[in-house]
């Protein structure tokens, strides 16, 4: 037993890798209790309505922080991502409706989908971005999530029995016998089949974990650090700056896509103005509030923030405000150098007590 | 014919993006943060300038001025609440206050003001001037635009240039240590910015709004975002760079509007901003610093 024990601490609650842990006990523990919670009947259905949203902005924000906390670069435009991989889920689940009935399997095939053509957009963005630098680069990302937005505003898809059909900026469709339109500009898509489940959300947020984990703890990801930390010492050791950063990137971009296709395919209409860079900003404060290169605290941060505003409904207009104001509060709260004294003083008392401790036991 | 009447709209919006730019460029200069909230400071000075003519009668000249002043103050004390505490932290966290601050702005606004979106009665008369036979409708609005815009940028130039406020705002945006041991207070010049910059968002109110003879608690946000990359189009830091990016940008919009598409304008704008950025990453005017190891 004291083995075991020995082994756990060792391995799982040890050094940095403790975020880690962390993550996946939070994930696992949320999920188990919200299970438990809905079969005791004791959400309501307004509740049980935020879960899918939740853990698919839990993915994006972790997704997001992959980007700005390891890579170093500020992405205003992961709602484009998102948008990108909701939408391809969607045509990609409409079309395959008749031939793949079994929800789970086309909710699979959906979302690797969209992880797929939401990499190829990751890449294309990418390879010019990633060479502009700061607050030039967060403008580009802003640029280029204005532009898929307006370009899904604009496209027109549908199928009959002769096959798909698809248009821009006006609706020429023609369709025939059988007739599905799946895109309608503006409008976006209606009487989309909902098949997104917390599970398959609790599911996607732990592969994301896996993932993400894997890579940064990895030799690739402290490569990608060390080019956050320093470009031109990073380069002059070998490491190839633009290809790591374009990596990550590009995983951060599909499982941005996978969270739009887990977001995209739990309501029954989407419109492309969902996908503007003031979503993209609201998941980047997710990010920011929970640290960056923290992934529990990102977890935390987003769940209390998009929860937060949702149980506030009953102070009506007044919510957004004392959203703001908590914001703003947090940010010079913990940027307040009185605050960082003590919280250091704090910190390095219970250091000192745990050293003590050891030190007895031992 | 169309082609010079399009470019003249296009000037009389880019002059409203310039000027807005303006403020976002003097900003970005000498705090070095992207001021989310200038937008939204836009929607409040077209409020006050419809409160001020609707509710009070004041003449429209009156009401600009009242709009600049309350803007002006907001713009100081958002500075000096929110961002003055902040000024040796991380970018990335000012950038999030500047948000909470937007945020504040508009859902104050719509607290107050209700969402509903107001009639705003232009500022100038509405009468047209007919050049060529009629072949050419100018309106008085956009002549005045853009003889407010050169005005502006001509006294901000001789302002930033000769002045001794301006000189202490130029050494600020280089090096703020230096310039406080050579004697300039920093704060009050990083305010003074601030000051400037939220006045001409009032000015850029009142002329976007009798363009569009419509405000709502959102309206800051879109021309809020434009004019952020006419700024970074230019140079962001610029002054000229500023002024020519807004221009260009509102030029660049018109034109795709009226012979293109409507619908996929957006995209042109902000892709022709990506492609600059690609062939000149520091902007059209801005300065590129070399990295030394």
């Amino acid at each position: 037993m004291a083995k075991v024990t020995e082994l756990l601490k060792n391995r799982f609650f040890s050094g940095k890798k403790v975020n880690r842990t962390v993550s996946y006990l939070l994930v696992i523990f949320g999920y188990v209790l919200m299970i438990i919670l809905m079969k005791a009947g004791m959400l309501t259905s307004h509740f049980t309505s935020l879960l899918v949203p939740l853990t698919s902005y839990i993915v994006i924000a972790i997704a997001l922080n992959l980007t700005v906390g390891f890579s170093g670069e500020l992405s205003l435009g992961h709602a484009g991502f998102m948008g990108v991989g909701a939408f391809s889920a969607v045509i990609i689940s409409g079309l395959l409706l008749p031939y793949v009935p079994n929800t789970t399997l086309r909710l699979i095939i959906a979302m690797l989908g969209a992880a797929l053509v939401s990499s190829l957009f990751g890449a294309i963005i990418g390879i010019p971005v990633l060479k502009l630098e700061g607050d030039y680069l967060a403008i580009v990302t802003l640029a280029f999530n204005q532009i898929i937005k307006t370009i899904i505003n604009s496209i027109y898809l549908g199928y009959d029995n002769n096959g798909i059909q698809i248009s821009f900026v006006k609706n020429k469709l023609n369709l025939g016998e059988g007739a599905v339109t799946i895109l309608k500009g503006p409008i976006g898509a209606n009487g989309i089949k909902r098949i997104s489940t917390f599970t398959a959300g609790f599911i996607l947020i732990l592969i994301t974990l896996l993932v993400v984990y894997n890579l940064i703890y990895s030799r690739k990801g402290r490569d990608i650090m060390a080019c956050r930390d320093n470009r031109i010492a990073a380069e002059s050791v070998g490491i190839n700056v633009t290809n790591i950063k374009l990596e990550a990137f590009v995983i951060s971009a599909a499982l941005a896509g996978c969270a739009g296709a887990l977001y995209g395919l739990n309501y029954s209409t989407l419109t492309p103005a969902k996908f503007d860079y003031n979503l993209s900003i609201m998941i980047l404060v997710y990010v920011v509030l929970g640290g960056l290169g923290n992934i529990a605290g990102t977890i935390i941060s987003t769940v209390i923030l998009y929860i937060l505003p949702e149980q506030l409904r009953f102070l009506q207009d007044y919510r957004m405000i004392i959203y703001a104001v908590v914001l703003i509060g947090i940010m010079l709260l913990t940027n307040n150098s009185w605050f960082k004294v003590q919280y250091y003083k704090i910190s390095k008392r219970i250091r000192k007590k745990m050293r003590e401790k050891k030190g007895a036991a031992a | 014919m169309t082609f010079l009447q399009f470019l003249i709209t296009g000037l009389s919006l880019g002059s409203v993006y310039a000027i807005i730019a303006l403020g976002y460029t003097m900003v970005y200069g000498i705090a070095k943060m992207l001021n989310f909230a200038h937008g939204d400071i836009i929607m409040v000075g077209a409020y006050i300038a419809y409160f001020a003519m609707g509710k009070y009668n004041l003449p429209s000249f009156v009401a600009v001025m009242a709009s600049v002043l309350v803007c002006t103050l907001l713009g100081v004390v958002v500075e000096r609440l929110a961002y003055k505490p902040l000024r040796k932290v991380s970018s990335l966290s000012v950038l999030i206050t500047a948000i909470g601050v937007s945020y504040f702005l508009q859902n104050g606004a719509q607290l107050l003001w209700s969402s509903a979106p107001k009639m705003f009665t232009s500022i100038i008369p509405a009468d047209t001037i007919k050049l060529f036979d009629g072949q050419l409708t100018v309106t008085y609005l956009s002549i005045f635009t853009i003889v407010v815009t050169l005005l502006i940028m001509v006294g901000l130039t001789l302002f930033v240039t000769r002045s001794k406020i301006g000189k202490a705002m130029r050494a600020c945006a280089e090096d703020k240590d230096t310039a406080r041991l050579m004697g300039i207070n920093v704060d009050t010049t990083i305010s003074i910015t601030f000051a400037i910059g939220s006045g001409l968002a009032a000015v850029a109110a009142a002329l976007y709004a009798s363009a569009y003879q419509s405000i709502s608690p959102t309206l800051g946000s879109m021309p809020g975002i434009k004019a952020f990359t006419a700024a970074v189009l230019g140079g962001i830091g610029s002054m000229p760079g500023a002024f020519l990016g807004g221009l260009l940008l509102g030029v660049i919009e018109t034109l795709v509007k009226g012979y293109l598409t409507t619908q996929l304008s957006d995209a042109f704008v902000f892709g022709i901003l990506i492609i600059i950025l690609l062939v000149k990453p520091s902007g059209l005017l801005g300065k590129r610093y070399v990295e030394k190891v």
